[in-house]
């Protein structure tokens, strides 16, 4: 090797929670607030990002430079009384909770990772299991600080500056950079969840304990992708609400289990994942079950091994997450989902089905809405599971379904226009220095 | 071994209090209710960090602009501290500067300028708290080093200089003052990931700040001399302080 051969300082290549695709791109931590706008602009687009949590690419900008934002990690106010808290954007939901959980509080709204910003909760205006009761994230954002690159800077809520606020949650980062968010908390006096698990077969059927459970705080059904015939579509529907009884409030244990490698891409195959169905499946003998269970396995099953992301392999995983509105009688479109699924030969390691609720979502494309959400993943094993993922696509249009951007990697420009007819009305909004790969796909420009 | 344990200190003076490093150290003693005398340049970034520690917990915080270069107003700056905390329990040492080590290559001023924050004014702190701790005969007096400051390399000698010039300074300190039972601990962080190190590729043995502040808590109730931070660097310098010079001088590090 010859001295002195530096190519240190390349550009190296980024990859988000689903690891694909992989670009290239410049970095820029943000360490303060006032740390933007730049005082060098960069040459390229600019996107900011927060943990990298999203699936697909709505947080990557391949020869652009991302923003990283989880610098901005200082609380700035919080009220007791109230539980309204007060935090720079680069805050994760797993330092809220270390603070707020001990002072007898929780997160409005949570997805199944704590390890996201709240600038990325709000960018991606997420929901969790409590959707059907208290809507998205962006229904307890209070007001928040948008930076736009030419150094404006101003505070939005639902009534100052309401388009703005509008078209920042779930704008996917887009509309500029958040420096601060005021939340409001829920209380708890125990850590605990009263957990209820229901065996079901059918769409029919967990469709019917959705409906008849609705007053359960949280609900969500996990369901095996891999099972035919008799078995096709069987799950455990699973119902939570907080411990009412008051138990000391104690901080969580930092985890200690972490995937070290990349599984080779043999691991998980149709095989490995219907074994692990069927056991999951059956780990729960009786059709109903029911315990006193900690929050973190509640909420956060995975987010005890770090980095399980690397089960899949280098190449990563494709995510795929569409609503379905209600239909007549029977859910053809989630049934048809699953048939394709079978068909494919191919199996998703983790499929997670829940009914939304009628709040409606504050963000100009927030992707929830009134009906039943499917969220699946494959191991990428080259076109048959871009293949898979465009006929589900496909299915999402035909039943007049949309995609959640957060977990996409290959939406086409023509699907998310017709998922999102207000999208030109967003386009305003966004940022002339600040661009996505996402974007550049689904507005079909690069 | 519990009996050498101490409590974690509740009145702290942070020289540096917008260092990541050092934020990973008060959060925690802010979660407890302490008190805090906190010194930076920045009065925007010294307003965040003190809203942050305030809303975790603290249970009062004073701050104090100044650029610590300025060793003349050092003195009234430590007394008022001591005075506005009652006692200083721990005093953490963290402000510093990496430099631009190519300029100072041929540049003395800018050799200069690092040896002075990094060194030249830690010696001016360190002489007026080694005093007050030993009068007190309690306290801790926590330095942030560096593992650059255990071996000259050509990528940053000069900021190594600063930091092992540094390093020696403590060990004679704590000779000094380690009876009258004032604790010194000398901090040598490897890579850990701040604004101090943005430029460089963020390698697997970048460390998190939080995780960082929790090693030096540890080491501060364990009342350690020496901590690298985290543990794993103690190896790392073992090895690379025993390649002999015959081979060490011909390697790019």
């Amino acid at each position: 090797m010859p001295r002195n051969s530096q190519p240190k300082f390349q550009s190296p290549k980024f990859e988000s929670w689903g690891r694909y695709p992989k670009l290239e791109a410049d970095l820029v931590p943000l360490s303060w607030t006032t740390d933007f706008p730049l005082t060098q602009p960069p040459a390229t687009k600019i996107l900011p990002v927060g943990a990298g949590r999203s699936y697909g690419d709505v947080c990557l900008l391949g020869h652009g430079t991302l923003l990283q934002a989880r610098g901005l990690d200082r609380f700035q106010h919080f009220d007791p009384q109230t539980g309204i808290l007060r935090c720079e954007a680069g805050v994760t939901l797993a330092e809220i909770l270390d603070f707020a959980v001990p002072r007898g509080f929780f997160l409005p709204v949570t997805p199944g990772t704590k390890y996201v910003t709240v600038g990325g909760a709000i960018a991606n205006d997420i929901h969790g299991k409590n959707h059907h009761i208290a809507g998205t994230f962006g229904c307890h954002v209070l007001r928040f600080e948008l930076v736009r690159s030419d150094g404006a800077r101003f505070e939005c809520s639902p009534s100052e500056n309401s388009d703005w606020f509008s078209a920042t949650v779930g704008g996917m980062g887009l509309t500029g950079l958040i420096a601060w968010a005021e939340i409001r908390l829920r209380p708890i006096v125990s850590r605990r969840i009263q957990y209820k698990g229901t065996k079901f077969v059918g769409i029919d059927e967990f469709v019917a304990i959705s409906k008849a459970n609705t007053h359960s705080e949280y609900t969500v059904a996990w369901m095996d992708s891999v099972a035919t015939g008799n078995n096709f579509a069987r799950g455990i529907f699973m119902q939570g609400d907080h411990n009412p009884q008051p138990e000391p409030l104690t901080r969580s244990k930092e985890p200690w289990l972490t995937l070290p490698l990349d599984l080779p891409e043999f691991a998980l195959n149709h095989l490995s994942i219907g074994l692990f169905n069927t056991l999951y499946y059956n780990k729960q003998f009786s059709k109903e079950k029911t315990a006193l269970v900690d929050y973190e396995p509640f909420f956060y099953p995975l987010d005890s091994i770090l980095h399980w992301n690397r089960m899949y392999g280098k190449s990563g995983l494709l995510q795929f997450q569409c609503v379905l509105p209600w239909e007549e009688n029977q859910q053809f479109g989630i049934i048809n989902m699953m048939k394709a699924i079978t068909a494919s030969g191919l199996a998703s390691f983790l499929t997670v089905i829940k009914v939304f609720g009628d709040a409606p979502s504050p963000g100009m494309l927030s992707f929830p809405m009134p009906g039943i959400t499917l969220a699946l993943d494959f191991p990428i094993r080259a076109e048959l599971s871009f293949d898979l993922v465009d006929r589900l696509a496909r299915i999402t249009q035909e039943h007049g379904g949309r995609m959640y951007p957060a977990k996409d990697a290959r939406m086409t420009a023509d699907r998310f226009q017709s998922f999102y007819p207000q999208w030109q009305e967003f386009a305003r909004y966004v940022d002339p220095a600040f661009d996505s790969a996402f974007w550049q796909r689904v507005t079909a420009r690069g | 071994m519990a009996s050498k344990r101490q409590q974690l200190p509740s009145r702290v003076l942070v020289l540096g209090a917008t260092s990541a490093i050092a934020n990973g150290v008060m959060r925690p003693l802010a979660e407890q209710g302490a008190r805090f005398y906190l010194v930076a340049r920045s009065p925007e970034k010294l307003k965040a960090v003190a809203s942050d520690l305030e809303t975790r917990g603290a249970s009062a915080i004073f701050t104090c602009v100044m650029d610590l270069d300025d060793t003349a107003s050092h003195e009234a700056m430590l007394a008022e501290a001591a005075e506005k905390l009652d006692t200083i329990d721990l005093a953490l040492l963290a402000h510093g500067v990496l430099g631009d080590q190519e300029r100072a290559q041929t540049d003395y001023a800018t050799a200069e300028a690092i040896l002075r924050t990094n060194f030249l004014s830690a010696v001016s702190l360190i002489t007026w708290l080694a005093n007050y701790f030993e009068a007190t005969h309690q306290g801790t007096l926590a330095v942030i080093s560096s593992v650059a400051g255990d071996r000259g390399r050509k990528s940053n000698y000069v900021y190594g200089t600063s930091k092992g010039a540094l390093n020696i300074f403590l060990d004679g300190v704590r000779n000094r003052i380690d009876r009258s039972g004032v604790h010194v601990l000398t901090i040598k962080p490897g890579f850990v990931s701040t604004p101090m190190t943005a430029h460089l590729p963020q390698t697997g043995l970048f460390a998190h700040p939080a995780a960082v502040g929790r090693w030096i808590l540890k080491a501060i109730e364990k009342r350690k001399d020496v901590a690298y931070v985290p543990p794993i660097w103690a190896v790392i310098m073992l090895i690379i302080r025993s390649i002999p010079n015959s081979i060490f001088k011909k390697l790019n590090l």
